[in-house]
């Protein structure tokens, strides 16, 4: 079944946001945004730097609480839960895949320790079962099994970021949020982490919401792309569509400023 | 210790009454919601911090002119911490004192639980220095309040996992972390995890106190107390795997003491109570024939180190 297949079959979306607002103070982190996001879909939100998309990412994960609008999931208001469903939520549910990997890892617990926590957090207590799956995670993400017991600290940028995905992953989650999770690292190793990103997102069917300011990354994952500036949406539509004909003058000059090599 | 104290000089254990109130105030709030840690205004003591502040403000709370304290120190009546603990409430609150563990009423203990099971009514008072069984494993404080709140103790097991991961066993083998009637998860101090079974089911009550962090927490009796472990690595009392060289016990904790510099040692109780009183019945281990008091052994070593006789 493909990706498309399978968003058709799916009528309901799995995140519905309406009328989002988170201002600081007299400024406006983002204002009145509003989007569905459906099982499996790939959400790129990109913009310069302050135009709000980090705040929109912390509001939507429960990182912040917005000043106005809805956030439904699976038609829960989640807003209006307790802090321990939210909470519950986003170590089950929900996973955060940090720009630096050193705030989404525990640097001093062991690769496998930090697989092992999500589980542990939702109740596994065999530790048999717990390294198994890590092995099973640190290979999905291309980490040798005989690193599972070396510290975060002794991995490259670029494994500690695949190990956070795997962390992130391993109680299989619906919904990711990613911001800049290419971010820091170089091309090549940029370029692997997408394609494993990519395989993970296409086998799991996850939805993902990903901030980011590369246009090559949404370009390679995102179905969908929001532009936003200043605090607000100034652009949505399909990835290609919204990359390969710009209409806001904003995004036109977005996309013109990309270095050609 | 003996000298007289004048009337008016302090009140009865030091504190005055508004702060043993308060005090008592924090540990009837941590009986009622067993392992959970109260926050208490501790007061300044006579004493380092470190040296068991927490315990002595419980046991200064605690303390009735009719008591009778014991206080121990790794499980002995007779090394520096146990004796200016009981020399400062003999002197503060003038209560009998006694070495005998089924004699005292109250019991300020240090790292260990008496190897005698403890009867209702008796007291039993920890000397905490870290209360927050997550603090190095999550440093914000904001944090592990919302953890214990929530009942979010996955992070608990983690610090196990790195245990076996690293030493193929649970190596946690002092402080091991325990739930409270399946509720909070508890630190119960820094006892060896041989004394962990005996937090359970107690019939004394059990009470934390920890100066420097200011806080209480509490046991009451008969609660129930299971120490975290994994389905397939479940929990394991750990000793040396020797009798006590004394009396002969094979089934307390031991400490080892390096007898001389030619690899010599031998293994006797930590708790220096029951060892003499099994010694007083006539029981007797490899090197316990000559009747010879752990105290007196200990008094042999005098001299061994050079310089000894310059401070005496």
């Amino acid at each position: 079944m493909t990706m498309l297949e399978r968003m058709a079959v799916t009528d309901q979306p799995l995140l519905r946001v309406e009328g989002l607002t988170k201002r600081y103070g007299p400024r406006i982190g983002c204002a009145d945004v509003s989007f569905d996001l459906y099982p499996g879909e790939v959400l790129g939100i990109v913009g310069e730097s302050g135009s709000g998309k980090s705040t929109l990412l912390s509001c939507l994960a429960g990182h912040q609480r917005p000043d106005l609008g809805r956030i439904s999931y699976d038609g829960r208001d989640v807003l209006a839960m307790s802090e321990t469903d939210r909470r519950r939520l986003s170590r089950t549910d929900w996973a955060y895949v940090h720009q630096n990997p050193r705030d989404g890892l525990r640097m001093g617990v062991s690769a496998g320790g930090n697989v092992g926590e999500r589980l542990m957090a939702v109740g596994a207590r065999h530790y048999g079962e717990i390294r198994g799956k890590a092995t099973d995670w640190l290979g999905r993400v291309e980490i040798a099994a005989d690193r599972i017991d070396d510290r975060p600290s002794a991995f490259s940028g670029g494994m500690q970021q695949r190990l956070q995905i795997a962390r992130n992953l391993v109680t299989s989650p619906r919904l990711v949020f990613m911001d800049e999770p290419t971010g820091g690292l170089d091309v090549s190793v940029q370029a692997r982490l997408l394609d494993l990103l990519r395989g993970l997102v296409r086998d799991l069917g996850l939805s993902v919401i990903i901030v980011t300011h590369d246009l090559a990354v949404v370009r390679l994952l995102a179905h969908r792309l929001m532009v936003m500036k200043s605090g607000r949406v100034v652009e949505q539509g399909l990835t290609d569509q919204v990359l390969d004909d710009p209409q806001h003058a904003y995004t036109q000059l977005l996309v013109s400023s990309v270095l050609q090599v | 210790m003996t000298e007289h104290i004048e009337a008016g000089a302090y009140t009865f254990a030091y504190l005055d009454e508004q702060t043993k109130r308060m005090i008592r105030r924090a540990i009837l709030k941590g009986i009622a919601v067993p392992g959970y840690q109260v926050p208490f205004a501790s007061r300044e003591m006579p004493m380092p911090y470190g040296w068991g502040t927490g315990g002595v403000q419980v046991t200064a709370a605690c303390l009735v002119p009719e008591d009778r304290l014991k206080v121990i120190d790794q499980g002995a009546d007779d090394t520096t911490n146990a004796v200016s603990i009981r020399r400062f409430f003999q002197r503060t609150a003038g209560v009998a004192t006694t070495e005998a563990t089924t004699e005292a009423t109250v019991i300020q203990t240090r790292h260990r639980i008496p190897e005698t099971p403890l009867k209702a009514g008796q007291i039993l008072v920890y000397q905490v220095p870290i209360p927050e069984p997550l603090r190095f494993l999550e440093p914000r404080e904001t944090e592990t309040r919302k953890m214990h709140e929530l009942e979010e103790y996955g992070l608990m097991h983690v610090k196990l996992y790195e245990d076996i991961a690293r030493h193929g066993q649970i190596a946690t083998s002092y402080a091991y972390p325990v739930k409270v009637e399946g509720r909070y998860v508890m630190d119960p101090s820094p006892i060896p995890r041989f004394d962990n079974p005996k937090l359970s089911g107690n019939p004394a009550i059990q009470l934390f106190g920890a100066g420097r962090e200011q806080r209480i927490y509490a046991l009451p009796p008969w609660t129930e107390v299971v120490s975290l472990d994994f389905d397939d690595h479940p929990f394991q009392t750990s000793k040396a795997p020797h009798d006590c060289d004394l009396c002969g016990a094979q089934d307390s904790y031991l400490d080892e003491v390096i007898t001389d510099d030619q690899g010599g040692r031998m293994f006797v109780c930590s708790d220096t109570d029951f060892c003499e009183g099994r010694r007083a019945k006539g029981h007797a281990g490899r090197l316990g024939g000559d009747q010879k008091s752990s105290k007196t052994f200990a008094n042999s070593f005098e001299g061994i180190w050079p310089g000894t006789e310059g401070a005496r």
